[in-house]
Protein backbone atom coordinates (compact mmCIF):
# COMPACT_ATOMS: atom_id res chain seq x y z
CA UNK A 1 0.00 0.00 0.00
CA UNK A 2 2.79 2.25 0.82
CA UNK A 3 4.55 1.76 -1.96
CA UNK A 4 2.01 2.09 -4.25
CA UNK A 5 1.21 5.95 -3.05
CA UNK A 6 4.96 6.44 -2.36
CA UNK A 7 7.26 4.61 -4.16
CA UNK A 8 10.15 6.87 -3.50
CA UNK A 9 9.91 7.76 -0.01
CA UNK A 10 13.37 9.77 -0.05
CA UNK A 11 12.54 11.62 -3.35
CA UNK A 12 9.07 12.34 -2.26
CA UNK A 13 11.23 13.73 0.74
CA UNK A 14 13.58 15.28 -1.29
CA UNK A 15 10.98 17.08 -3.15
CA UNK A 16 8.87 18.53 -0.56
CA UNK A 17 12.25 19.92 1.52
CA UNK A 18 13.45 21.61 -1.54
CA UNK A 19 10.35 22.99 -2.53
CA UNK A 20 9.72 24.72 1.45
CA UNK A 21 13.45 26.07 0.97
CA UNK A 22 12.47 27.45 -2.55
CA UNK A 23 10.13 29.22 -1.29
CA UNK A 24 12.19 30.55 1.33
CA UNK A 25 9.91 30.61 4.35
CA UNK A 26 8.00 27.57 6.16
CA UNK A 27 4.45 28.57 5.84
CA UNK A 28 1.00 26.00 5.90
CA UNK A 29 1.17 26.68 2.38
CA UNK A 30 4.29 25.90 1.45
CA UNK A 31 4.56 22.52 3.27
CA UNK A 32 1.42 21.56 1.88
CA UNK A 33 1.94 22.11 -1.50
CA UNK A 34 5.53 20.45 -1.00
CA UNK A 35 4.17 17.62 0.38
CA UNK A 36 1.31 17.44 -2.50
CA UNK A 37 4.38 17.87 -5.07
CA UNK A 38 6.63 15.09 -2.78
CA UNK A 39 3.40 12.84 -3.73
CA UNK A 40 2.37 13.75 -7.34
CA UNK A 41 6.03 13.95 -9.03
CA UNK A 42 7.52 10.45 -8.23
CA UNK A 43 4.17 9.03 -9.39
CA UNK A 44 3.80 10.98 -12.76
CA UNK A 45 7.50 9.91 -13.60
CA UNK A 46 7.69 6.41 -12.17
CA UNK A 47 8.37 5.01 -15.56
CA UNK A 48 11.13 7.05 -16.11
CA UNK A 49 12.96 5.83 -13.20
CA UNK A 50 16.30 2.88 -12.77
CA UNK A 51 15.62 -0.22 -10.40
CA UNK A 52 16.34 1.72 -6.69
CA UNK A 53 19.82 0.73 -6.02
CA UNK A 54 20.08 -0.24 -2.25
CA UNK A 55 22.76 1.20 -0.40
CA UNK A 56 24.67 -1.48 1.45
CA UNK A 57 27.19 0.61 3.65
CA UNK A 58 25.60 3.59 4.59
CA UNK A 59 28.49 4.96 6.67
CA UNK A 60 30.96 4.48 3.95
CA UNK A 61 28.57 6.72 1.24
CA UNK A 62 28.73 9.35 4.13
CA UNK A 63 32.46 9.11 3.90
CA UNK A 64 32.70 8.93 0.29
CA UNK A 65 30.72 12.03 -0.31
CA UNK A 66 32.64 13.60 2.42
CA UNK A 67 36.09 13.00 0.72
CA UNK A 68 34.25 14.03 -2.66
CA UNK A 69 34.03 17.60 -1.22
CA UNK A 70 37.27 17.96 0.25
CA UNK A 71 38.64 16.65 -3.50
CA UNK A 72 36.01 19.04 -5.40
CA UNK A 73 37.91 21.96 -3.43
CA UNK A 74 41.33 20.94 -4.01
CA UNK A 75 40.91 20.19 -7.76
CA UNK A 76 39.34 23.45 -8.55
CA UNK A 77 42.01 25.44 -7.24
CA UNK A 78 44.41 23.06 -8.82
CA UNK A 79 42.59 23.65 -11.89
CA UNK A 80 42.75 26.95 -11.73
CA UNK A 81 46.33 27.21 -10.92
CA UNK A 82 46.80 25.30 -14.06
CA UNK A 83 44.95 27.72 -15.93
CA UNK A 84 46.44 30.55 -14.51
CA UNK A 85 49.94 29.92 -15.96
CA UNK A 86 50.04 29.86 -19.29
CA UNK A 87 53.87 29.90 -19.85
CA UNK A 88 53.67 26.41 -18.55
CA UNK A 89 52.22 23.79 -20.58
CA UNK A 90 49.91 21.53 -19.26
CA UNK A 91 50.37 17.67 -20.46
CA UNK A 92 47.14 16.42 -21.08
CA UNK A 93 45.98 12.97 -21.74
CA UNK A 94 43.13 10.42 -22.95
CA UNK A 95 43.21 7.78 -20.64
CA UNK A 96 40.90 4.58 -20.93
CA UNK A 97 39.40 3.17 -17.34
CA UNK A 98 38.49 -0.13 -17.40
CA UNK A 99 35.52 -0.07 -15.08
CA UNK A 100 34.82 -2.62 -12.46
CA UNK A 101 31.50 -1.13 -11.75
CA UNK A 102 28.32 -2.65 -13.10
CA UNK A 103 25.32 -0.95 -12.71
CA UNK A 104 24.19 1.92 -14.62
CA UNK A 105 23.39 3.99 -11.48
CA UNK A 106 27.19 3.59 -9.36
CA UNK A 107 28.80 3.82 -12.90
CA UNK A 108 27.04 7.32 -13.54
CA UNK A 109 28.14 8.10 -9.75
CA UNK A 110 31.67 7.33 -10.67
CA UNK A 111 31.86 9.46 -13.98
CA UNK A 112 30.20 12.64 -12.21
CA UNK A 113 32.77 12.32 -9.49
CA UNK A 114 35.67 12.09 -12.34
CA UNK A 115 34.01 14.87 -14.03
CA UNK A 116 34.33 17.49 -10.67
CA UNK A 117 37.76 16.12 -9.25
CA UNK A 118 41.25 16.77 -10.15
CA UNK A 119 41.80 18.17 -13.74
CA UNK A 120 39.94 15.10 -15.39
CA UNK A 121 36.49 15.13 -17.40
CA UNK A 122 34.82 11.58 -18.39
CA UNK A 123 34.16 12.12 -21.77
CA UNK A 124 32.82 8.91 -23.16
CA UNK A 125 31.38 6.04 -21.66
CA UNK A 126 31.46 2.96 -24.74
CA UNK A 127 28.22 1.39 -24.83
CA UNK A 128 29.40 -1.79 -23.75
CA UNK A 129 29.46 0.01 -20.42
CA UNK A 130 33.33 -1.93 -19.88
CA UNK A 131 35.36 1.21 -20.56
CA UNK A 132 35.53 5.16 -19.83
CA UNK A 133 37.08 7.43 -21.64
CA UNK A 134 38.57 10.48 -19.49
CA UNK A 135 40.55 13.45 -20.50
CA UNK A 136 43.21 14.18 -17.96
CA UNK A 137 44.55 18.25 -18.07
CA UNK A 138 47.55 17.57 -16.54
CA UNK A 139 49.73 14.13 -15.93
CA UNK A 140 52.42 12.89 -15.85
CA UNK A 141 51.91 9.13 -14.70
CA UNK A 142 48.73 7.51 -16.26
CA UNK A 143 49.08 4.33 -14.64
CA UNK A 144 49.09 5.62 -11.34
CA UNK A 145 46.16 7.96 -11.72
CA UNK A 146 44.60 4.96 -13.26
CA UNK A 147 45.54 3.39 -9.65
CA UNK A 148 44.34 6.39 -7.49
CA UNK A 149 41.11 6.50 -9.48
CA UNK A 150 40.50 3.05 -8.33
CA UNK A 151 41.74 3.16 -4.88
CA UNK A 152 39.44 6.47 -4.08
CA UNK A 153 36.38 6.19 -5.63
CA UNK A 154 35.57 2.76 -7.25
CA UNK A 155 36.61 0.52 -4.98
CA UNK A 156 34.29 2.30 -2.10
CA UNK A 157 31.63 2.69 -4.77
CA UNK A 158 32.24 -1.18 -5.48
CA UNK A 159 31.48 -1.63 -1.63
CA UNK A 160 28.68 0.65 -1.34
CA UNK A 161 26.36 -0.31 -4.13
CA UNK A 162 27.43 -3.56 -5.05
CA UNK B 1 35.71 47.44 3.20
CA UNK B 2 33.04 45.21 1.11
CA UNK B 3 32.55 48.07 -1.15
CA UNK B 4 35.86 47.72 -2.00
CA UNK B 5 35.55 44.07 -2.44
CA UNK B 6 32.18 44.22 -4.18
CA UNK B 7 33.58 46.73 -6.64
CA UNK B 8 36.98 44.67 -7.81
CA UNK B 9 34.21 41.78 -8.05
CA UNK B 10 32.14 43.22 -10.14
CA UNK B 11 35.10 44.22 -12.62
CA UNK B 12 36.39 40.60 -12.62
CA UNK B 13 33.32 38.71 -13.34
CA UNK B 14 32.52 41.45 -15.75
CA UNK B 15 35.88 40.55 -17.69
CA UNK B 16 35.11 37.20 -17.41
CA UNK B 17 31.68 37.46 -19.15
CA UNK B 18 33.90 39.34 -21.80
CA UNK B 19 36.72 36.84 -22.34
CA UNK B 20 33.37 34.19 -22.75
CA UNK B 21 31.44 36.51 -25.17
CA UNK B 22 35.59 36.70 -26.84
CA UNK B 23 35.67 32.71 -27.19
CA UNK B 24 31.74 32.96 -28.39
CA UNK B 25 32.57 34.74 -31.12
CA UNK B 26 35.91 33.33 -32.88
CA UNK B 27 34.63 29.83 -31.79
CA UNK B 28 36.37 28.03 -33.68
CA UNK B 29 34.36 24.69 -33.44
CA UNK B 30 30.47 24.52 -32.06
CA UNK B 31 31.04 22.65 -28.93
CA UNK B 32 33.23 25.35 -28.13
CA UNK B 33 30.66 27.73 -28.76
CA UNK B 34 28.50 26.54 -26.42
CA UNK B 35 30.91 26.38 -23.85
CA UNK B 36 31.06 29.57 -23.82
CA UNK B 37 27.45 30.47 -23.51
CA UNK B 38 27.03 27.70 -20.55
CA UNK B 39 30.23 29.51 -18.93
CA UNK B 40 28.75 32.67 -19.57
CA UNK B 41 24.99 32.02 -17.90
CA UNK B 42 26.99 30.57 -14.78
CA UNK B 43 29.12 33.92 -14.79
CA UNK B 44 25.93 36.22 -15.49
CA UNK B 45 24.61 34.19 -11.93
CA UNK B 46 27.71 35.10 -10.16
CA UNK B 47 26.75 38.90 -11.31
CA UNK B 48 23.11 38.79 -10.30
CA UNK B 49 24.63 37.72 -7.14
CA UNK B 50 27.04 41.08 -6.55
CA UNK B 51 23.90 43.22 -7.46
CA UNK B 52 21.77 41.51 -4.39
CA UNK B 53 24.53 42.70 -2.37
CA UNK B 54 24.98 45.93 -4.00
CA UNK B 55 21.03 46.19 -3.38
CA UNK B 56 20.62 44.85 -0.30
CA UNK B 57 17.70 42.79 -1.25
CA UNK B 58 16.96 39.35 -1.97
CA UNK B 59 14.58 39.90 -4.79
CA UNK B 60 16.40 38.41 -7.83
CA UNK B 61 17.48 35.37 -5.88
CA UNK B 62 14.61 33.74 -7.59
CA UNK B 63 16.43 35.18 -10.99
CA UNK B 64 19.71 33.41 -10.01
CA UNK B 65 17.92 30.06 -9.60
CA UNK B 66 16.05 29.87 -12.79
CA UNK B 67 18.62 30.91 -14.93
CA UNK B 68 20.69 28.02 -13.45
CA UNK B 69 17.81 25.63 -14.43
CA UNK B 70 16.93 27.16 -18.06
CA UNK B 71 20.82 27.12 -18.55
CA UNK B 72 21.68 23.63 -18.06
CA UNK B 73 18.49 22.20 -19.97
CA UNK B 74 19.30 24.51 -22.56
CA UNK B 75 23.07 23.25 -22.61
CA UNK B 76 21.95 19.90 -22.47
CA UNK B 77 19.39 20.13 -25.48
CA UNK B 78 21.97 21.81 -27.80
CA UNK B 79 24.58 18.68 -26.77
CA UNK B 80 22.15 16.13 -27.21
CA UNK B 81 21.05 17.99 -31.04
CA UNK B 82 24.90 17.82 -31.58
CA UNK B 83 24.83 14.26 -30.62
CA UNK B 84 21.88 12.85 -32.27
CA UNK B 85 20.44 15.22 -34.60
CA UNK B 86 17.34 15.19 -32.65
CA UNK B 87 16.02 17.07 -28.99
CA UNK B 88 13.26 14.35 -28.41
CA UNK B 89 14.12 11.27 -29.65
CA UNK C 1 20.68 35.52 19.37
CA UNK C 2 21.92 38.28 21.33
CA UNK C 3 25.65 37.23 21.09
CA UNK C 4 25.18 37.62 17.17
CA UNK C 5 24.56 41.66 17.88
CA UNK C 6 28.58 42.62 18.75
CA UNK C 7 31.03 44.66 16.82
CA UNK C 8 33.13 41.64 16.50
CA UNK C 9 31.21 39.28 15.06
CA UNK C 10 30.01 42.02 12.27
CA UNK C 11 33.85 42.54 11.57
CA UNK C 12 34.54 39.18 10.79
CA UNK C 13 31.39 38.84 8.66
CA UNK C 14 32.90 41.81 6.78
CA UNK C 15 36.03 40.44 6.42
CA UNK C 16 34.69 36.80 5.19
CA UNK C 17 32.21 38.24 3.10
CA UNK C 18 35.12 40.80 1.77
CA UNK C 19 37.69 37.84 1.04
CA UNK C 20 34.61 34.91 -0.37
CA UNK C 21 33.76 37.73 -2.88
CA UNK C 22 37.32 38.37 -4.02
CA UNK C 23 38.46 35.06 -3.75
CA UNK C 24 35.59 33.27 -5.77
CA UNK C 25 35.53 36.22 -8.60
CA UNK C 26 38.69 35.83 -9.18
CA UNK C 27 38.66 31.92 -9.66
CA UNK C 28 35.79 32.75 -12.41
CA UNK C 29 38.05 35.23 -13.90
CA UNK C 30 40.87 32.72 -13.89
CA UNK C 31 38.93 29.61 -15.17
CA UNK C 32 37.24 32.65 -18.18
CA UNK C 33 40.69 33.41 -18.79
CA UNK C 34 41.63 29.89 -19.70
CA UNK C 35 38.76 29.28 -22.19
CA UNK C 36 40.79 32.09 -23.70
CA UNK C 37 44.54 31.02 -24.45
CA UNK C 38 43.97 27.10 -23.95
CA UNK C 39 44.77 25.38 -27.49
CA UNK C 40 42.27 22.76 -27.75
CA UNK C 41 38.54 21.93 -27.01
CA UNK C 42 39.58 19.29 -24.49
CA UNK C 43 41.93 21.41 -22.81
CA UNK C 44 38.99 24.48 -22.72
CA UNK C 45 35.85 22.58 -21.07
CA UNK C 46 38.29 21.46 -18.04
CA UNK C 47 37.80 25.88 -16.49
CA UNK C 48 34.26 25.78 -17.02
CA UNK C 49 33.47 22.21 -15.19
CA UNK C 50 35.63 22.80 -12.34
CA UNK C 51 36.95 26.39 -11.24
CA UNK C 52 33.75 28.10 -12.11
CA UNK C 53 31.43 26.20 -9.92
CA UNK C 54 33.89 26.59 -7.32
CA UNK C 55 34.16 30.76 -8.09
CA UNK C 56 30.03 31.22 -8.38
CA UNK C 57 30.02 29.08 -5.34
CA UNK C 58 32.52 31.28 -3.17
CA UNK C 59 30.35 34.27 -4.56
CA UNK C 60 26.74 32.25 -3.55
CA UNK C 61 28.23 31.92 0.04
CA UNK C 62 29.73 35.59 0.34
CA UNK C 63 26.53 36.78 -0.52
CA UNK C 64 24.30 34.51 2.15
CA UNK C 65 27.38 35.80 4.57
CA UNK C 66 26.54 39.76 3.58
CA UNK C 67 22.35 39.09 4.17
CA UNK C 68 23.42 37.66 7.82
CA UNK C 69 25.48 40.26 8.35
CA UNK C 70 22.59 42.74 7.75
CA UNK C 71 19.61 41.21 8.20
CA UNK C 72 20.80 38.61 10.51
CA UNK C 73 18.59 35.94 8.26
CA UNK C 74 19.30 32.53 6.36
CA UNK C 75 18.51 32.55 3.07
CA UNK C 76 18.43 28.88 1.86
CA UNK C 77 17.93 29.62 -1.69
CA UNK C 78 21.59 30.77 -2.33
CA UNK C 79 22.77 27.25 -1.24
CA UNK C 80 20.49 25.60 -3.20
CA UNK C 81 21.95 27.29 -6.52
CA UNK C 82 25.07 26.29 -5.36
CA UNK C 83 23.66 22.67 -5.12
CA UNK C 84 22.15 22.32 -8.39
CA UNK C 85 25.07 23.59 -9.82
CA UNK C 86 27.29 21.25 -8.36
CA UNK C 87 25.03 18.53 -9.35
CA UNK C 88 24.96 19.76 -13.45
CA UNK C 89 28.47 20.87 -14.08
CA UNK C 90 29.41 17.30 -14.82
CA UNK C 91 26.39 16.30 -16.28
CA UNK C 92 26.99 19.05 -19.36
CA UNK C 93 30.91 19.00 -19.02
CA UNK C 94 29.89 15.30 -20.04
CA UNK C 95 27.72 15.80 -22.71
CA UNK C 96 30.04 18.72 -24.32
CA UNK C 97 32.89 16.07 -24.15
CA UNK C 98 31.17 13.94 -25.92
CA UNK C 99 29.49 16.07 -28.43
CA UNK C 100 32.98 17.32 -29.14
CA UNK C 101 33.99 13.39 -29.68
CA UNK C 102 30.89 13.05 -32.16
CA UNK C 103 31.97 15.95 -34.35
CA UNK C 104 35.85 14.25 -33.79
CA UNK C 105 37.55 17.67 -32.70
CA UNK C 106 41.16 17.83 -33.07
CA UNK C 107 42.75 17.42 -29.97
CA UNK C 108 46.60 19.13 -29.78
CA UNK C 109 49.39 17.31 -30.50
CA UNK C 110 51.11 16.58 -27.43
CA UNK C 111 47.92 14.98 -25.89
CA UNK C 112 48.96 11.24 -25.15
CA UNK C 113 46.81 8.78 -25.81
CA UNK C 114 44.72 8.10 -28.74
CA UNK C 115 40.77 7.29 -28.80
CA UNK C 116 39.38 5.27 -31.36
CA UNK C 117 36.75 7.99 -31.00
CA UNK C 118 39.05 10.77 -32.84
CA UNK C 119 40.11 8.91 -35.51
CA UNK C 120 38.74 9.06 -39.00
CA UNK C 121 37.52 5.33 -39.42
CA UNK C 122 36.24 5.25 -35.58
CA UNK C 123 37.51 2.10 -34.42
CA UNK C 124 35.51 2.42 -31.21
CA UNK C 125 32.05 2.69 -32.86
CA UNK C 126 30.00 -0.14 -31.18
CA UNK C 127 26.43 -0.30 -32.80
CA UNK C 128 24.60 2.61 -31.88
CA UNK C 129 21.12 2.86 -29.81
CA UNK C 130 18.44 2.53 -32.04
CA UNK C 131 16.38 6.10 -32.88
CA UNK C 132 13.08 5.43 -32.48
CA UNK C 133 11.73 6.36 -35.38
CA UNK C 134 14.34 5.27 -37.52
CA UNK C 135 14.98 1.44 -36.12
CA UNK C 136 16.86 0.50 -38.80
CA UNK C 137 20.15 3.17 -38.65
CA UNK C 138 21.23 6.15 -36.92
CA UNK C 139 19.41 9.01 -37.01
CA UNK C 140 19.08 10.69 -40.34
CA UNK C 141 22.56 12.86 -40.94
CA UNK C 142 21.84 16.17 -41.05
CA UNK C 143 24.72 17.83 -43.77
CA UNK C 144 27.47 19.07 -41.84
CA UNK C 145 28.13 23.22 -41.58
CA UNK C 146 30.84 24.60 -42.46
CA UNK C 147 33.43 25.79 -40.06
Amino acid sequence: MINRILPRPILSLILAVVWIMLSDAISWGSVILGTLLGIVIPLLTRRLWDTRPEVKKPLLLLRYTIRVLVDILIANLQVAWLIARPWKRPRPAFVEYRLKLRRDFSITLLASTISLTPGTISANLRLDKRTLLIHVLDVTDIDALIEDIYQRYERPLLEIYE
Amino acid sequence: MIDIALWISFFLIAMAIVLNAWRLLIGPSLPDRIIALDTMYVNSIALIILYTIWLGSRVYFEAALLIAMLGFISTVAVCKYLLRGDIIE
Amino acid sequence: MEWLDRQWVDTVLEALTAFFLVAGSLITFISSFGMVHLRDFYLRMHGPAKATTLGVGLVLFASSLYFILIERTFHIQLILVTIFLLITAPISAHLLAKAALHRKLPSTPDTRGAPGELKPEDTAREPDTPHPEHPGGTAPQRPEQPQ
